[in-house]
């Protein structure tokens, strides 16, 4: 139990010293600003965003995008649950034996349906 | 263990007044009053910490003088040279400048949003270091689930880069935090995969395990793993073969057009010591760590040879290859690696069936492995690159009619 402290000890005071990196970085570069190592004089045109020169015309904040977003993200949590399945079955897999390999087969066997439905339907292609 | 460091063990005596049997301290007089003996350890633990992140930090900022210097090597130019000796002071005159850049934050940015999206760009990357095991009994932490940690922390960067490219509200940068979370999302699935026939041969998630069960280095028995996680590996870095997130003369440079300064400082140093970080796993799941043929060169100076070497390949991968299209990206996830991943997978299922007594494998029978593997591992790369070939319609796209 101890050395279930030390580890998780350690790895909090790297959490710690990780967040307090980049922060540190964004302090530098206020506390540069107040004393003058960095310019600070917003105006009108700096503010806008930057549209490879021309004003930018209409409501800026939203864009259109495709529908086949949806579709890799469905199928990626499809996936990624499996892989979350994987990961304990194979550290056990060793004492598990002949039955779990045919377990995780069945399984994968159902999910690789979907991917193969997903590509005879057309739904992994980009621009079709 | 850590406690065998050197600095660790002095700091950790200086503070410690306990049984001198316990803590291997040769006299047992500290600077600490005998209640506060749980101290020692964190405390020497933290100057090891920040003694790590600064090295770390370093090697980093030496990268991307490293990697502009090779590029220019290999685009036969000379790359920067004017900053200190063959410009070797190129990353701090870079730091410098960028320090003194006015930073303007668009009107219409979610500001908060906009302010954080560089710090947990680079808080996951720094996080990694922790679990590496980077020489012979030299690693901070010996977590039992340090593989899922890394690869789960890792992911973190996809919610950095769409946190960037959503809160500027510029239209270009939503287009490429759109794609970045559309291809880092198909390539972890890949990536993660892979990993799953390591796991199967060591049975463990520490990597301190996975580096002792490589009597042979895993290359050769996963071969097909290490190709699938050194491409998704430079597809989830966005790096040139797949930097369609940051296309240049597509979206301008993508999710961090807004940025500037420090902040845009922050996400170049994220991007290039993820490499290193890369680097350093595929080192230790796939070159077998810091084991060397020598044993007179010290194990920390074989892992970090054998973590140059690799970033030497991403930067030459870089150096070689054009960027591909959109869709040929997304369709090379899902129709080539994840079919390859997963035959990969059971292929090696099988044999650890077979040869596996315990979960424990011969040398031996590592080698045999590791020929029927590399076998497998060429048919199945032949029949899936000719599926890929025949569902893209490459043949039929540039058939000439007379």
């Amino acid at each position: 139990m101890e050395n279930y402290f030390h580890q998780y000890g350690l790895l909090a005071m790297f959490v710690i010293v990780a967040t307090a990196v980049p922060i540190g970085m964004l302090v530098v570069s206020y506390l540069a600003s107040k004393v003058s190592i960095r310019p600070h004089k917003p105006n009108q045109t700096k503010s806008t965003i930057y549209e490879c020169g021309v004003e930018p015309i209409g409501p800026n904040k939203w864009v259109q995008f495709d529908f086949k977003y949806y579709m890799y993200a469905l199928l990626f949590v499809i996936f990624d649950i499996e892989t979350i399945f994987l990961f304990p079955w194979a550290i056990q897999f060793g004492k598990l034996g002949m039955f779990a390999l045919v377990e995780m087969f069945i399984f994968v066997m159902i999910l690789l349906v979907g991917l193969i439905y997903a590509w005879k339907v057309k739904a992994l292609e980009w621009g079709k | 263990m850590l406690s065998e460091n050197l600095w660790f063990h002095n700091i950790y005596c200086f503070l410690y007044t306990g049984d001198t049997a316990i803590s291997g301290c040769s006299n047992a007089t500290g600077l600490l009053p005998e209640s506060l003996n749980w101290m020692p350890y964190y405390i020497a633990g933290f100057s090891m910490v920040l003694v790590l992140i600064n090295i770390f930090m370093a090697f980093g900022a030496l990268y991307t003088y490293a990697e502009r210097r090779l590029i220019g090597r290999f685009q036969s130019r000379v790359g920067p040279n004017r900053a200190g000796p063959f410009g070797i002071l190129q990353p701090v005159a870079d730091g410098i400048k960028l320090l003194t850049k006015e930073s303007m934050i668009p009107d219409q940015a979610d500001k908060p949003v906009y302010n954080l999206a560089p710090i947990i760009m680079l808080i996951p990357v720094i996080l990694v270091v922790a679990v590496l095991p980077v020489g012979e009994g030299t690693f901070m932490t010996d977590l039992n689930i340090a593989l899922l940690f890394a690869i789960s922390i890792t992911a973190l960067t996809t919610i950095a880069i769409f946190m960037a490219g959503f809160s500027t509200g510029n239209r270009f940068a939503m287009l490429g935090a759109m794609r970045a979370v559309a291809q880092l999302i198909s390539y972890e699935v890949p990536v993660v995969l892979s990993t799953v026939g390591i796991i199967l041969l060591t049975g463990s998630l520490s990597l301190v395990d996975v580096v002792e069960a490589q009597a042979i280095p895993f290359i050769l028995v996963q071969p097909l793993a290490f190709l699938i996680f050194i491409i998704g590996g430079s597809a989830e870095m966005n790096r040139t073969p797949f930097d369609t997130v940051e296309a240049e003369s597509e979206l301008i440079a993508g999710y961090h057009i807004e940025y500037g300064g420090m902040k845009f400082a922050m996400f170049q140093l994220a991007e290039y010591a993820s490499v290193l970080i890369n680097s350093a796993v595929i080192t230790t799941l796939f070159l077998s760590g810091w084991e060397g043929p020598f044993s007179f060169i010290p194990s920390p100076i074989w892992f970090l040879l054998k973590m140059f070497f690799m970033a030497f390949c991403f930067i030459w991968i870089r150096a070689t290859l054009p960027r591909l299209r959109m869709d040929q990206v997304m369709s090379f996830a899902w129709k080539f690696l994840l079919p390859l991943s997963l035959i990969n997978i059971f292929v090696t299922a099988i044999e650890v069936l077979i040869f596996g007594v315990n979960g424990t494998f011969t040398q031996g029978d590592l080698w045999i492995i590791s020929g029927i593997n590399i076998i497998v591992s060429i048919i199945g790369i032949v029949i899936f690159s000719k599926i890929l070939e025949i569902d893209s319609g490459f043949n039929t796209q540039f058939k000439v009619t007379v």
